[in-house]
C-alpha cells in the first residue's frame, strides 16, 4: 500500500538524492574538464625521447614512473604479503605483537605523503648518502604502499575456506607447502588487487617524491640517478606557470592510468568474491 | 625440512615486523632533526609565534596550524553532509543497478592523483571565485572546497561500510511502529551507525590535514592568519613543501619541526579513528 509521506520524510528524501547526484557531478564534471582540456593537447611531441624547453616531453616522465612503480613494488610486495601471511597463518590472535603490528600498520596509512617525503629525504636521501634517486623515491614510497598491499592480502588470505587447508593438512602437506601451493594461489586475485590498488597510488604521488626523487625530467640511468615520474612532471610544469596546456595533457594521461587502475582492481576484487 | 618450516617462520615474523621498524624510524628521524629546533626557537616562540619570516630567524608557526585548521575545518563544512547523505543514499535508496554505477565512481574519486584535483582547483574554482567575488582567486575558500570534494570517498566509503552493517531487525522495527522509510533511515539505523559514521568523518579530517599538494595550487600560501574566507591561507604541509627546496640551517630544521607538529596531530587524529573504530567493533 503507498501511502502520502509527511513532509520531513520528503524533505530527507529530496536531501539524499541531491547529495548523491552532487557526488556524482563532482566526478563526472572533474573527468570531462580534464579531458576535454587536455585530450587536444596531447600531442605526439609530448612524448618525444627528448625532454627541453622547447619541447617539455612527458616521455622521460613516463619511463620513470614505470621504473619507480616496479622497485617500489619489488620492494613493498614480499614484505607486504610475507606479513599478511604472518599474520593471518601463524600469529596468535590478540598477541601482543599482533597488536603492536595492527597498531603500525593503522599508523603508516595514515601519515601525510609530505611527511614521507620528508623523512625518506632525511633517511634515504642524506643519511644513507642515496642522494636525489629513484631508489630513494622507491624505498620512501614502498613503505607508504605497503599498508594497503599488508590489508588487502590479509582480506584476501582469509576469504580462503578453511577447508583448503584442512585437506592440504590431511594429504601430509607441511604448513610451508599449503601456504605457497594451496593458500596464495587461491588468493591471487585479492592479492593482485591490493597490488593494482597501488600502483595507481604510487603513479599519482607526487609530494614524497619530489625531495626524494628530484624533479629532474631525464630518464635515470641507473637507480642512483634522479628523475621525475609523471605527476610530479605535472607539478613542475603547473608551477613554472608557463605550460598549462601541457600539464593538462599530463593530467589526462593520469587520469587515464589511474581508470584502468581502478577498474582492473574491482574486477579483480570481484574475481575473488566469485571465488 | 623442520628447518625450513622455521626459517620461513621466521622470515614471516621478521617481514611483519617491518612496518614497526618503519614507523620506529620514521619517528626517530624526524624528531631528532626536529625537536632541536624547536628547543632553539622555544617551543612557545615556535608554537604562537605570529610571525614566520625565515630572513629574519622569526620562525612561529602558529598562522599556519590555524591555517591548516581552517581549510580542514572548511572542508568538513563542505564535504561531510554531502558525504554522509551519498552514503546513506548508496546504503538504502540507490536500486542495485545504479549501486554498480556509483560504487565504482566513489572508488575513482578516491584514486584520482592529488596533483591532478589541484589542477582542476586551479584552472577552475579558483577563476570561479575569482569573477564571483572579485579578488584573487587563492583562497581560504577555494581549499576547502577543493579538500571537501577530495574528502567525500573517504567518508562515504567508511559510512557506508558502517551503515551496511546496522542489523536490518532495526530498519524493519521501525517500519513496523509506523515510521516511514526515510523517518527509519535517518532516526533509526544512522544513529546506530553513528560511531563509524563518526570515524569516517575523522578519516576525512586526517587526509584534509595532511593534504599538500592539491592545496598549494589554490590556497595563495600566504603565512598570515586569513582575515575571512576570501583571504589567502598557509598550511603547515604546504609550508614545508613550498621552501624545503631552499631552506638550510634553522630554516630547515624548523620545516621539519613543522613536520613534528602536524606528525603529533595526525597520531591524535588516528588514535581517536582507531578508538572509535573499537567501540563500533565491540558495540
Amino acid at each position: 500500500m503507498k501511502h502520502k509521506k509527511d513532509r520531513t520524510s520528503l524533505a530527507l528524501s529530496l536531501l539524499t538524492h541531491v547529495a548523491a547526484v552532487i557526488t556524482i557531478l563532482c566526478l563526472l564534471f572533474i573527468i570531462a574538464y580534464i579531458l576535454i582540456r587536455g585530450v587536444p593537447n596531447l600531442k605526439p611531441s609530448l612524448f618525444a625521447w627528448e625532454y627541453n624547453t622547447d619541447n617539455v616531453s612527458m616521455m622521460p616522465s613516463i619511463i620513470n614512473t614505470v621504473i619507480v612503480v616496479l622497485m617500489t613494488l619489488l620492494i613493498a610486495g614480499p614484505i607486504g604479503i610475507f606479513s599478511a601471511i604472518y599474520l593471518v597463518e601463524y600469529a596468535k590472535r590478540g598477541s601482543k605483537l599482533v597488536k603492536i603490528i595492527l597498531l603500525t600498520t593503522e599508523t603508516l596509512s595514515g601519515i601525510p605523503s609530505i611527511v614521507y617525503g620528508l623523512f625518506g629525504s632525511l633517511m634515504f636521501v642524506l643519511s644513507m648518502g642515496m642522494g636525489l634517486s629513484v631508489l630513494a623515491g622507491s624505498l620512501t614510497l614502498a613503505i607508504m604502499v605497503l599498508p594497503t598491499i599488508m590489508r588487502t592480502t590479509q582480506e584476501a588470505l582469509v576469504a580462503v575456506p578453511d577447508s583448503y587447508r584442512e585437506g592440504s593438512f590431511g594429504l601430509g602437506a607441511g604448513k610451508l607447502r599449503t601456504i605457497f601451493r594451496i593458500i596464495l594461489p587461491s588468493a591471487v586475485p585479492g592479492i593482485m588487487s591490493g597490488i593494482v590498488l597501488s600502483m595507481g597510488r604510487i603513479v599519482g604521488e607526487t609530494a614524497a617524491l619530489i625531495y626524494t626523487s628530484g624533479t629532474v625530467a631525464k630518464v635515470c640511468t641507473d637507480v642512483f640517478a634522479p628523475g621525475s615520474t609523471l605527476a610530479v612532471h605535472m607539478y613542475r610544469l603547473m608551477s613554472e606557470g608557463l605550460y598549462t596546456e601541457q600539464a593538462c595533457a599530463v593530467g589526462v594521461v593520469l587520469l587515464v592510468f589511474v581508470i584502468v587502475m581502478n577498474s582492473l582492481s574491482s574486477y579483480l576484487g570481484r574475481k575473488l568474491v566469485k571465488g | 625440512m623442520q628447518l625450513r618450516e622455521n626459517a620461513m617462520r621466521i622470515v614471516f615474523m621478521l617481514a611483519a615486523c617491518f612496518s614497526i621498524v618503519a614507523v620506529f624510524f620514521i619517528c626517530f628521524y624526524l624528531f631528532i632533526n626536529g625537536l632541536p629546533a624547536i628547543a632553539k626557537i622555544g617551543p612557545l616562540n615556535f608554537l604562537t609565534g605570529m610571525e614566520w619570516a625565515p630572513s629574519n630567524e622569526l620562525y612561529g608557526i602558529f598562522p599556519m596550524i590555524i591555517g591548516s585548521i581552517y581549510v580542514t575545518a572548511g572542508a568538513i563544512i563542505v564535504g561531510v553532509p554531502i558525504g554522509i547523505l551519498t552514503a546513506v543514499y548508496m546504503a538504502y535508496f540507490c536500486p542495485k543497478k545504479i549501486y554498480r554505477i556509483v560504487k565504482p565512481a566513489v572508488e575513482l574519486l578516491a584514486g584520482i592523483p592529488s596533483i591532478v584535483y589541484g589542477f582542476f582547483g586551479l584552472v577552475v574554482i579558483v577563476p570561479l571565485i575569482q569573477d564571483v567575488f572579485h579578488t584573487s582567486g587563492n583562497t581560504v575558500l577555494a581549499a576547502s572546497v577543493l579538500l571537501g570534494i577530495m574528502i567525500l570517498p573517504t567518508i562515504v566509503s567508511v559510512s557506508e561500510a558502517s551503515l551496511q552493517a546496522v542489523p536490518d531487525s532495526y530498519y524493519e522495527g521501525s517500519l513496523a511502529l509506523g515510521a516511514s522509510h526515510e523517518r527509519s533511515v535517518y532516526f533509526v539505523c544512522l544513529k546506530a551507525a553513528k560511531s563509524g559514521v563518526l570515524a569516517g568523518v575523522i578519516l576525512g579530517v586526517g587526509r584534509a590535514i595532511g593534504e599538500t599538494m592539491a592545496v598549494i595550487m589554490v590556497a595563495g600560501n600566504q603565512a598570515v592568519i586569513p582575515g575571512s574566507l576570501l583571504h589567502g591561507v598557509r598550511t603547515m604541509t604546504a609550508n614545508i613543501v613550498l621552501e624545503m627546496g631552499y631552506a638550510s640551517g634553522l630554516h630547515r630544521e624548523a620545516l621539519i619541526a613543522t613536520a613534528c607538529v602536524l606528525f603529533v596531530f595526525i597520531m591524535i587524529i588516528n588514535l581517536s579513528f582507531s578508538a572509535l573504530k573499537r567501540k563500533e567493533a565491540k558495540a
